[in-house]
């Protein structure tokens, strides 16, 4: 009986009694949010375009920053920094199109999953060789992205808010728009849904599956790379990220695969969830929820609708 | 050779029929208040111009699709819809227009898989396979090599089926069916895609069928040469609604059949 | 030349149907059996027993788990860590709960808790395929990860949230914990696995069998056949899970002697995939060979460094062994997507026939 209150009343009870901590955890959860959210994106737009399931967006993520934060270490002025390393990414997608898609163009979608997995452990083992495994600090304030917070009085008390994540927001937002927008209005968006759907069939209408795919990469690496400043910006650049950006696989599952509307939506969902879930019913079961909460709403979501939110309904035909 | 479930069904009886039965998808109109039946024994054949309509109406016999309106009756049940494990545990078996078999499984393998409902022993006799569950896959095997000598594909008993040619599966898919010792057999566009000779091949096949083993044969099929010298009684379909219902001659001689199939508007 | 079956013809069924039909194959395994039995344990060092067969037998035992769930019945798992680990907290549970039973018993006991995991666990398969079983296996390898660690009474309140494994004997030979040495552990190892192999390929061979098979193939089909999915899906997770935890209470009581959380997190699900994928999906042999490889891996990375003379640091070296692995597991993928027990299946080909070319 006392569970059952424990349960069902009284976290909502400590919402109402405390109103302020309630929007503090649900901006916290929409800032967690929108990071996932960009993760996914990258998943959308590798997965849109080429039907490839990339498992190593996550350390794509952590890659990037890792480049970025060593080459400033090494003296490189930030901006020039950046400048390489969004080069370092063009060069990556060129590679993984030249020795990974173009061998296996036509395989199986597991095939080209497990693909991935290699990619993954490829990246782990450069990333810690050049770079080392040690948790680096990401140059925000050389990247001009601003710094401290904003304190707002509100709700009988105050809530904090962090002017980068204000930032991440608004980059975030901006991104999302502007993908939107290039795949469906203009032609290259219209090639890259096609070579999603079927490569045997664009092939023999004439789209160049090579420049497709080099695109596609090379905008999710800058989608990883903007994602990896964010997220280092919080927390340290660390080979922990690559776990936590597996987050975004629930984010994927509640807003479908070729989404990108549908990654932010489900991104929100994931972290503001998660986070409620962990501040008010975290203590119940000891704390750390946080770690496999996001999967079990996946899962739930999963056995309602197996295509997700904004999935396609597949229908197989006999 | 009969399959549990289901009083005797005595020749010249109906085995199966279809009442009033529709389906839609989203707007469109599979099938429309579409009743036949199908005569133990008999062959019958399913016909009409392309969407008309008959692999839904297969797929609704067989339980893979379930009609929003209508019953089916098979072996003097009513229902108004098959589950697919009561269609095969009843005795329903059948092909596909696009070949349906296990790819990465030999043809052997393939057909001792029909062989599924007559095999019960355990997981724990499987587990040791001494005694009864190898006295089990011997006797099985027995059936399927018969069935195999049957339909003359000794040489390719080991080969993986994603490697043989389309008229070869197609025969392979066939022997599944036929191990499951069906009383009724569904066989949707079995000659497609075959020549001359493979097309007088699965004829003979589909006639040794009927004749040795007594099973009837519901089948789809646009070879009219093969319709008319195969089938006992035909259905035409055109657009989900049953035009013509009679012998092969009476349904060749309709004057409703022949606007559809030359397109005549109505 | 040398594998020509010219000559062996089977005159019922059931000896076609045995596992080894071929004689040179029958020749083969009582090598092997020999081998692996008698000589090894004779000759081999304890560093090469302990290091490297060892493990390379539990986890073979863990890839033949997971390829009994995702190679012959297609439902692919990224939660292989996690039963394993429910193994072998099971078996610590059962062995300090009940000291006075033989410690074999309760490894195989812990099996049948990790099948009731996997059952659990594998209850969305009925509704859900593909990448998005994927993600709800993902569900359950975060879960018990974290059970493993916040529940103290796993592994009985220890401040270091690790298990130590006890002192156990084997008609009077100690066999697990600090005294017991790599040899006795190894043939333990050796006989569990060997035996194990021998039921799953049972089971392949059969009705069971075929029935994963189909739903791996064609589930639509398989329905229609009269195969009940939901009765084969779940068989598939529970005797996968079983596997998976014996080989997990093996890794922890017979190799490793002690373990925590980590030990079971989402890299060991990650590292059995790839085994199952390099190895061959749909292969009992394939579990071994890419077992084997990983395994292998470091040493030979090891003895190529001292062979070259190169001054590499064993942290780099660790990170070469990602590098090399990320690219071997594309190197396959490209050139032989069924593993290297397909390029097993090539070899004897060529073996047949030569020294003629086909």
């Amino acid at each position: 009986m006392h569970l059952l209150y424990q349960i069902f009343i009284d976290p909502f009870v400590q919402m109402g009694h405390a109103p302020d901590l309630l929007m503090q955890t649900l901006w916290e959860g929409l800032v967690a949010g929108v990071l996932y959210s960009l993760i996914a994106l990258g998943f959308v737009l590798i997965f849109k375009a080429s039907g490839v399931f990339n498992f190593a967006q996550g350390i794509m993520v952590v890659f990037s920053a890792l480049t970025l934060v060593g080459l400033y270490a090494h003296g490189v002025p930030a901006f020039f920094a950046l400048g390489l390393t969004i080069g370092v990414m063009f060069l990556l997608a060129l590679a993984v199109e030249r020795f990974v898609l173009r061998p296996l163009v036509n395989q199986a979608e597991i095939i080209l999953f497990m693909a991935t997995f290699g990619l993954t452990y490829i990246l782990i083992g450069f990333g810690e060789l050049i770079f080392g495994g040690d948790p680096k600090v990401m140059i925000t304030d050389q990247l001009l992205l601003p710094s401290g917070s904003y304190t707002i009085k509100m709700l009988g008390g105050f809530v904090q808010m962090q002017k980068i994540d204000i930032a991440a927001a608004v980059i975030a937002s901006l991104m999302v728009a502007s993908l939107a927008v290039f795949f469906q209005k203009t032609r290259i968006g219209r090639a890259l849904r096609a070579v999603a759907d079927s490569h045997r069939a664009a092939l023999s209408v004439g789209i160049s599956l090579e420049y497709i795919w080099v695109t596609v990469w090379f905008a999710a690496g800058i989608v990883a790379l903007a994602t990896g400043i964010m997220w280092g910006a919080r927390s340290n650049v660390s080979f922990a990220l690559e776990i936590i950006a597996l987050k975004a696989l629930p984010v994927l599952i509640l807003g479908g695969f070729t989404s990108i509307p549908g990654a932010i939506v489900g991104g929100i969902i994931i972290g503001v969830g998660e986070k409620i879930g962990e501040f008010y019913w975290g203590p119940l079961f000891g704390s750390g929820i946080e770690e496999w909460f996001a999967y079990v709403i996946a899962l739930v979501f999963l056995l309602f609708r197996p295509q997700g939110l904004f999935g396609e309904r597949i229908i197989e035909r006999i | 050779m009969r399959a549990p479930g289901g009083p005797d069904v005595a020749v010249g009886d109906v085995l199966l029929s279809v009442e009033n039965v529709s389906l839609t998808f989203g707007g469109v109109k599979a099938v429309s208040d579409v009743s036949f039946d199908i005569r133990k024994g008999e062959i019958r054949a399913i016909i009409g111009p392309n969407g008309a309509g008959k692999t839904s109406m297969l797929n609704i016999i067989n339980g893979f699709y379930h009609p929003h309106l209508g019953r089916i009756n098979f072996k003097g049940e009513t229902r108004s819809k098959m589950r697919p494990h009561d269609a095969a545990y009843g005795g329903i078996a059948r092909t596909f227009q696009n070949v349906a078999l296990f790819r990465g499984m030999t043809v052997l393998d393939n057909i001792m898989a029909g062989r599924m409902l007559k095999m019960h022993k355990n997981f724990f006799w499987q587990l040791l396979r001494f005694g009864p569950a190898t006295t089990e896959e011997v006797e099985n095997r027995h059936r399927v090599e018969q069935i195999i000598d049957f339909l003359k594909i000794q040489e390719i008993r080991r080969t993986p089926v994603g490697r043989l040619p389309y008229g070869l599966q197609k025969r392979v898919e066939l022997g599944r069916a036929l191990a499951m010792e069906p009383d009724l057999l569904l066989l949707d566009e079995p000659m497609a895609g075959m020549n001359i000779e493979e097309k007088e091949d699965m004829s003979r096949f589909v006639l040794d069928v009927n004749d040795h083993y007594g099973t009837t044969i519901a089948l789809i099929e646009h070879d009219m040469g093969v319709v008319m010298d195969l089938s006992d009684r035909v259905v035409v379909l055109d657009h989900g609604i049953k035009i013509a219902d009679g012998t092969p001659d009476e349904v060749s001689a309709d004057q409703g059949v022949i606007d559809a199939y030359l397109g005549v508007a109505h | 030349m040398f594998y020509r079956e010219a000559g062996q013809y089977k005159t019922s069924y059931q000896a076609d149907q045995a596992l080894f039909p071929i004689r040179q194959d029958q020749i083969g395994i009582v090598l092997i059996l020999a081998v692996t039995f008698i000589l090894v344990p004779l000759t081999a060092s304890d560093f090469v027993i302990d290091s490297v067969l060892t493990p390379i037998l539990i986890f073979s035992l863990a890839a033949i788990g997971l390829n009994l769930l995702t190679g012959y019945t297609g439902l692919l798992s990224l939660g292989t860590g996690g039963f394993m680990g429910v193994g072998a907290f099971a078996c610590y549970k059962l062995a300090t709960i009940f000291p006075g039973i033989n410690i074999i018993v309760m490894i195989i006991c812990s099996g049948f808790f990790a099948a009731a995991a996997g059952l659990l666990f594998g209850l969305p398969s009925l509704r859900i395929k593909g990448f998005y079983l994927a993600v709800a296996t993902l569900a359950s390898q975060f879960f018990l990860s974290w059970c493993f660690i916040r529940i103290p009474w796993l592994y009985n309140y220890n401040v270091s949230a690790s298990i130590e494994v006890p002192a156990r004997t084997l008609f009077g030979i100690e066999i697990t914990g600090p005294n017991a040495t790599a040899t006795t552990r190894y043939l333990i190892v050796l006989t569990i696995v060997a035996v194990m192999t021998w039921l799953a390929s049972n089971l392949i061979r059969g009705r069971i069998g075929r029935t994963w098979m189909a739903v791996r193939d064609m589930d639509i089909a398989a329905e229609l056949i009269g195969i009940k999915l939901y009765q084969t899906k779940m068989l598939a997770f529970a005797v996968s899970s079983f596997y998976c935890g014996v080989a997990g209470a093996m890794l922890v009581f017979l190799w490793l002697g002690n373990a925590e959380s980590e030990s079971f997190n989402i890299n060991q699900s990650f590292l059995v995939l790839f085994m199952v994928i390099i190895g061959g999906l749909g292969s009992l042999l394939g579990s071994y060979l890419g077992a084997a490889l990983i395994f292998g891996l470091p040493i030979v990375l090891r003895m190529v460094k001292s062979a070259l003379g190169l001054s590499i640091t064993s942290a780099h070296l660790e990170h070469i062994n990602f590098i090399t692995l990320g690219v071997l597991i594309i190197f396959f993928l490209i050139v032989e997507p069924n593993g290297l027990a397909r390029l097993w299946q090539i070899g004897k080909q060529k073996l047949r026939v030569w020294p003629f070319p086909y």
